[in-house]
């Protein structure tokens, strides 16, 4: 497998730290084009802001091969300003209200710092105090003088770290997946002509990455996200039935979700790749949720797609939780069944 | 004037919730040793710093102290959690001290275990599929269903983490525009701050009454530093100096003032009226900015035990407007920290021997 290490972590740690909101993708951005520059053929910012790369391999029968991750993640915009550094905000990707009150942002260019506050416990009845605060009730804080524009974005001011076995971090979905790419890019085996597309705007609808594939127009593609594990115990005690994913079990090949039915061949050929390697891996249970996959499975005339995640904890939260190991065993997955993609696999159905 | 901000964010940057204040004692014995004759410990861990006055023994004295005193009580405690229960490598648990379990979810924090060691942790909020059907899972979820996260693996967790352990709030303060700092605890750390400031603004000062600056404990859980401290010291006069609501998002009504436009005097029951008078003419003389406050009953600060200590004590209560109270994020004005010690300095200074004649309650 590619090399898997430190310098791996402290991209992941660079990648999380910066803010890339849907649609102010740039920061990311940036550092795709530092690290991807010296590795690929070709190289092209799009006309949505995604990067999309392309190495070729050698040989003849080569496949190409989408390789697909997005850079935005679920954030603020700036709508409103109610004077003495205070301001209204909307809510970019879908966040859960109840994980905002309280917790501290950057906003803006120069990542101005912030708080969401809203109004103090003390001053309310308990009526008032059971029910969540909407996102209308909520405001950025950025102290008597501080500035924002309209339209500027926000995200949490988390700092990625490393514990024991896990990254506990904000936006590991899907930075864990941009640095993948990146480094299946770094280590194309040479039997496949890979298409790396590093996508915006996927939190609101999946935008980037169906350009991206129209552009690329590939043989099949490989969405790389992170997905919810829903592994907590269950409160009154029993069986957790509805886990998604558990961290620790490996990586989440999908079979189902709320807009694919990933592609059947690409689902038994990437379980017989980790069989045969000995890479332990999970099924992510069937069900809601999506990744780029939506939206690259029905472009042009249709492409064989499949998507592989890293489990975490805690998501479109300040704080996700993933292990170590589980990003590991999904890159070596990725890079081993790349190794053995021949245009066979896809050959017929 | 010195710059308080680094001591404050020093402060507000170690653990002390109630019942467990030895962090920020430290700290703050540390930092108040030079600025004071001798600090002691009380019997319940508050913190006792004497500055000596220079006047002589009062016949209406009753206090160890052959010197009138005046006693400052901030409270060092904080509000925070404790784990109620070890599962599969989670922590439920449950709040120390009035905590507004809607900032919980998301919330960076520290558990500090029985190992000894503190370990990073996130609150989590579980899925509805988790939870009984009871529960209406898409509103505010009761501290009951939250758990903490280490990102540990359970065995470790287990061996490392015992029901008892202290969690505590772990976001680092903020400094924001406008001569703004954000953080948790700043109820009431930032009343340490203040008092310390005035401590500062003695060593220029003479004064003649003696002068007990006391660091509370427990005062979010059961005012018991401030209650017994009182008693201990007999002070002929205490004031309490904490945090009070500044206007803010969703907060606007009576109760609030504008966060950076001065200090509080507050008045009510709790108050001696002419302690609130003497402090409400001298801001005046000073030009230094104040609002009236008012509270109609109980107080909620240590002003409310003490007024009751031993025979019964003189107690007035001195505010800053803080915003977002009891969240990781509170929020004050340096500004409103440096009036409030100053005028603590000022009045102190303007304390004469025979000010204690002059206390009627009028």
């Amino acid at each position: 497998m590619p090399p898997f290490g430190n310098a791996q972590l402290k991209l992941l740690e660079k990648l999380c730290n910066v803010i890339a909101i849907s649609g102010d993708e740039g920061e990311v951005r940036k550092i795709v084009l530092e690290e991807i520059k010296p590795y690929a053929d070709e190289v092209k910012v799009d006309a949505i802001g995604n990067v999309l790369a392309s190495r070729s391999g050698r040989g003849k029968k080569r496949v190409r091969v989408m390789l697909d991750a997005h850079m935005d993640e679920v954030g603020f915009m700036i709508v409103a300003d109610d004077g003495e550094g205070i301001y209204r905000f909307e809510t970019v990707g879908g966040i859960d209200a109840r994980h905002l009150l309280g917790k501290q942002v950057y906003v803006g260019k120069e990542r101005t710092p912030g708080v969401i506050g809203g109004r103090p416990v003390h001053l309310m009845d308990a009526s008032e105090r059971v029910h969540k605060v909407p996102v209308d009730g909520l405001r950025i804080d950025l102290g008597l003088t501080g500035k924002a524009k309209v339209g500027d974005r926000g995200g949490f001011a988390t700092k990625f770290r490393r514990v024991g076995p896990s990254i506990l971090s904000k936006s590991i979905d899907d930075r864990i997946g941009v640095v993948t790419v990146i480094e299946l890019l770094k280590h194309a085996p040479a039997n496949v002509d890979v298409c790396a597309a590093f996508t915006v705007q996927e939190e609101i609808g999946l935008r980037g990455a169906k350009v991206a594939a129209q552009y690329f127009n590939p043989d099949m593609a490989i969405a790389i996200d992170s997905t919810p594990a829903n592994d907590l115990p269950v409160h009154a005690g029993g069986e957790n039935m509805t886990y998604n994913t558990k961290l620790g079990l490996g990586p989440a090949i999908y079979i189902a979700d709320g807009s694919t039915l990933h592609d059947s061949r690409l689902v038994r050929f990437l379980q017989t790749v980790a069989e045969a390697e000995d890479i332990p891996y999970q099924l992510r249970q069937p069900g809601g949720g999506g990744t780029d996959s939506g939206a690259i499975q029905k472009a042009l005339a249709g492409i064989p797609t499949v998507s592989v995640s890293v489990p975490h904890r805690y998501t479109h939260s300040p704080v996700s939780i993933s292990r170590v190991d589980d990003w590991k065993n999904t890159l070596a997955l990725l890079h081993a069944a790349l190794k053995k993609i021949t245009p066979e696999l896809i050959a017929k159905r | 004037m010195t710059d308080i901000l680094p001591f404050l964010k020093s402060i507000i940057s170690v653990s002390g919730i109630s019942g467990h204040e030895t962090p920020v004692a430290n700290l703050i014995a540390e930092k108040w040793r030079p600025l004071v004759d001798e600090v002691t410990t009380s019997r319940v861990g508050s913190l006792h710093g004497l500055k000596r006055g220079s006047g002589k023994g009062s016949a209406l004295s009753a206090s160890k102290s052959k010197r009138p005193s005046i006693m400052i009580a901030t409270h060092m405690d904080a509000i925070g959690m404790m784990v109620s229960k070890v599962e599969d490598g989670f922590l439920h648990i449950t709040d120390v001290g009035g905590i507004d379990v809607r900032v919980l979810p998301g919330a960076q924090v520290t558990v500090h275990a029985n190992s000894g060691e503190e370990l990073p942790g996130v609150i989590a909020m579980p899925s509805a599929k988790l939870l009984p059907d009871s529960v209406n899972a898409g509103e505010v979820l009761d501290i009951d269903y939250l758990l903490v996260d280490t990102g540990l693996m359970p065995r470790e967790v287990q061996k490392k983490v015992r029901v008892g352990d202290l969690v505590s709030f772990a976001n680092q303060p903020l400094e924001l525009a406008g001569d703004v700092i954000s953080g948790h605890t700043l109820d009431n750390r930032a009343s340490v701050a203040a008092l310390t400031v005035c401590l500062e603004e003695l060593q220029s000062k003479s004064h003649v009454w003696d002068v007990w600056a006391v660091a509370t404990v427990q005062e979010e859980t059961s005012y018991l530093g401030a209650y017994t401290s009182a008693f201990d010291l007999r002070p002929q006069i205490a004031i309490a100096v904490d945090g009070t609501f500044a206007k803010g998002p969703g907060a606007n009504g009576w109760q609030t003032h504008s966060m950076g436009k001065g200090v509080g005097l507050c008045m009510g029951p709790n108050m001696h009226p002419f302690i609130h008078k003497k402090l409400t003419e001298l801001a005046d003389k000073l030009e230094i900015p104040w609002f009236m406050d008012v509270t109609a009953s109980h107080s909620g600060t240590d002003a409310y035990p003490m007024q009751v200590s031993a025979e019964g004590i003189p107690t007035a209560l001195v505010e800053f407007p803080l915003r977002y109270m009891h969240t990781p994020v509170e929020m004050v004005s340096m500004k409103d920290i440096q009036r409030t010690g100053r005028l603590l300095a000022e009045f102190i200074a303007s304390l004469q021997a025979d000010f204690v004649e002059k206390i009627i309650w009028e």
